[in-house]
């Protein structure tokens, strides 16, 4: 009797969450029904005509379409393989570190730039970046002509990589720094006694014990192949870098909410939902065979 | 021998960890530079690190922008109503899905259910449509609302409760507490650290999100602050829209870098000044989320 009102109340608490999950995220997975309309919004999803797959054949039919999969991809893979490798290296640099309050410091600084906004970085990078901003300036010391880095082609994705590995690499050092924290240190001291260099023990004792951890990260980032970050793209492009920087989520809002053509961009929208859908699934489920790694 | 290759190392590697948190702080000391410096230095180019003819005049002429006060309002607004619901959702939901299935038949499919709305997302259209028809564009609750259920929080939490030994919840219940006396009495006191972390990222998240603000609020007065800087920033890129040299040295003439730069400092502040709590917490709410059965 006891036990099926602590039940009840189990439920209860757990329904303000679930309905307001129903309303804001399981309801607009209904509305994917716009990406099969002609849809118009006076009329609604109810009234809108059905067009079947019309809205699908004419992305494949865009001469954009295959340029913006491209740039989405590449632009992810880079992040996704830069932000693999900086946070490594810096985390197996911050552990040769034996002075503590150093240590502290540079932890301190380098999590910083993860708790600003893109809004703000841009912001910020912008106003460095500019034909007389810091960098054409320290350029200019060196005699180069100044470059206009954000609408280069051959810049913006360096400075999309770059910016973001910036941004994160601090924080993404957290994870490796819990797992070095698991190393048991009497491998370091047998190790010493064999009479084993710093690099030695380094190579072998460090970087074997965090390699699992990074082949976890690196199966579970396959989730985000489609994901080359919307936030910063959308502060940073402008229309002469399109052909590099314009990814799937930048296209999914002009295209629906500045041009209104809601079937098309639902589409596009559709169409990244479920690739990631499919490439989450597959990464949890290597994930979970190979390293026995549970979401919950 | 040995000794002179590891001094050697140790500098080295001193050296570019300084070198890379240097790298971090160096374009915010730019922005703050920037913001106290002369409008004409700047536009000259010779502000770096440290303010050139050392001025107020761009915070004071913050302290003349209605707009910016109005936009600062709405964001101290929504992280309040915002974090206090982020904060009783997750709660509320962690402790049920803490309990085993056994104990709680339910929590495995609450579970899958939470976890699928994070794995699928019916995509931006449909969603901006979802909260354009409950009419709630220009409402505060359209800031607040469909972020309700930080999801990632909610399994931080639940498995930091899961690591709280069973017999605590064993002796309150013999002494006849229910759910609610012991999520409130036993779990909460226990759990600060991981509390903190979940506020302080909620905190932060509804700080510094712009794009809702973006598009689900049309009158500039609903704009929260990050959406009105973004604003600027815009402005600030159309300057590099144009490759003619005439037009981008009308836009720049135009452009006020010092007063952007002074509003983008003062945006940063509120974050600057949570940051050491947050130091503080999250990476201990985080290592002991993650742990798990």
């Amino acid at each position: 009797m006891r036990n099926r009102s602590f039940i009840l109340n189990y439920h209860l608490m757990l329904i303000p969450g679930a309905v307001l999950l129903f309303i804001f995220s399981i309801v607009p997975m209904f509305g994917v029904a716009i990406a099969f309309q002609d849809y118009i919004p006076t009329k609604g999803i109810f009234a809108s005509e059905w067009v079947g797959w019309e809205n699908f054949g004419y992305m494949f039919s865009l001469p954009d379409s295959k340029q913006i999969f491209v740039n989405t991809i590449s632009i992810a893979l880079m992040k996704i393989a830069a932000g693999l490798v900086v946070p490594f290296v810096f985390a197996l640099l911050l552990n040769e570190a034996r002075i503590v309050l150093f240590k502290r410091t540079i932890q301190t600084v380098v999590y910083l730039p993860h708790f600003m906004s893109w809004v703000i970085l841009s912001g910020i990078l912008i106003n460095m970046l500019t034909l007389d901003g810091l960098v054409n300036q320290i350029l200019s010391w060196f005699g180069r002509e100044p470059v206009m880095f954000l609408s280069s082609n051959a810049w913006f994705r360096p400075i999309l990589v770059a910016s973001d590995v910036w941004k994160e690499f601090g924080f993404s050092t957290i994870i490796y720094l819990a797992a070095l924290t698991s190393i048991n240190a009497s491998l370091y001291e047998a190790a010493s006694i064999d009479g084993a260099s710093r690099l030695q023990k380094l190579l072998y004792i460090t970087v074997p014990a965090l390699l699992p951890t990074v082949i976890l990260l690196a199966t579970l980032s396959l989730g985000n192949v489609l994901n080359a970050g919307f936030e910063q793209i959308l502060n940073l492009y402008n229309p002469l870098v399109y052909e590099t920087g314009d990814i799937i989520d930048t296209y999914v809002y002009r295209t629906g909410l500045q041009e209104m053509q809601f079937g098309l961009a639902t589409a596009v929208g559709l169409l990244k939902s479920a690739v990631s859908f499919i490439l989450i699934l597959i990464s949890y489920g290597l994930a979970y065979r190979y390293a026995n790694y549970r979401i919950f | 021998m040995v000794k002179e290759t590891n001094k050697i190392a140790d500098s080295g590697i001193y050296l570019i960890l300084a070198f890379s948190a240097l790298l971090c702080l160096a374009p915010i000391l730019y922005a703050v530079a920037l913001s106290f410096s002369d409008k004409a230095a700047a536009n000259a180019g010779l502000v770096y690190f440290w303010p050139v003819d050392f001025t107020l005049s761009s915070y004071k002429e913050v302290l003349g922008d209605r707009f910016f006060f109005i936009s600062f309002g709405v964001s101290v607004q929504r992280v309040v109503l915002g974090g206090i619901i982020n904060f009783l959702v997750t709660v509320l939901m962690a402790y049920p899905l803490s309990k085993s299935a056994r104990l709680f038949p339910g929590r495995n499919a609450y579970m899958w259910y939470m976890v699928f709305t994070m794995l699928f997302s019916g995509g931006l259209i449909p969603w901006y449509m979802t909260i354009s028809s409950l009419k709630m564009l220009d409402s505060i609750w359209a800031l607040v609302l469909p972020t309700a259920v930080p999801v990632f929080s909610v399994i931080l939490l639940m498995n930091f409760f899961r690591g709280i030994p069973k017999e605590l919840d064993e002796a309150a219940n013999m002494d006849g507490a229910g759910p609610w006396q012991t999520l409130f009495h036993i779990y909460l006191p226990t759990s600060v650290p991981s509390m903190a972390t979940i506020t302080l990222f909620s905190i932060v998240g509804h700080w510094n999100s712009f794009f809702d603000g973006m598009i689900l609020m049309n009158h500039k007065e609903n704009w929260p602050l990050q959406t009105y800087i973004q604003q600027l920033v815009l402005s600030l890129s159309s300057i590099m829209n144009t490759t003619d040299p005439e037009e981008i040295k009308r836009l720049s003439a135009i452009s006020n870098r010092t007063l952007s730069a002074a509003k983008v400092v003062l945006s940063m502040l509120p974050i600057l000044c949570i940051y050491p709590f947050l130091q503080r917490y999250f990476v201990s709410g985080i290592v002991l989320g993650a742990v798990k059965e």
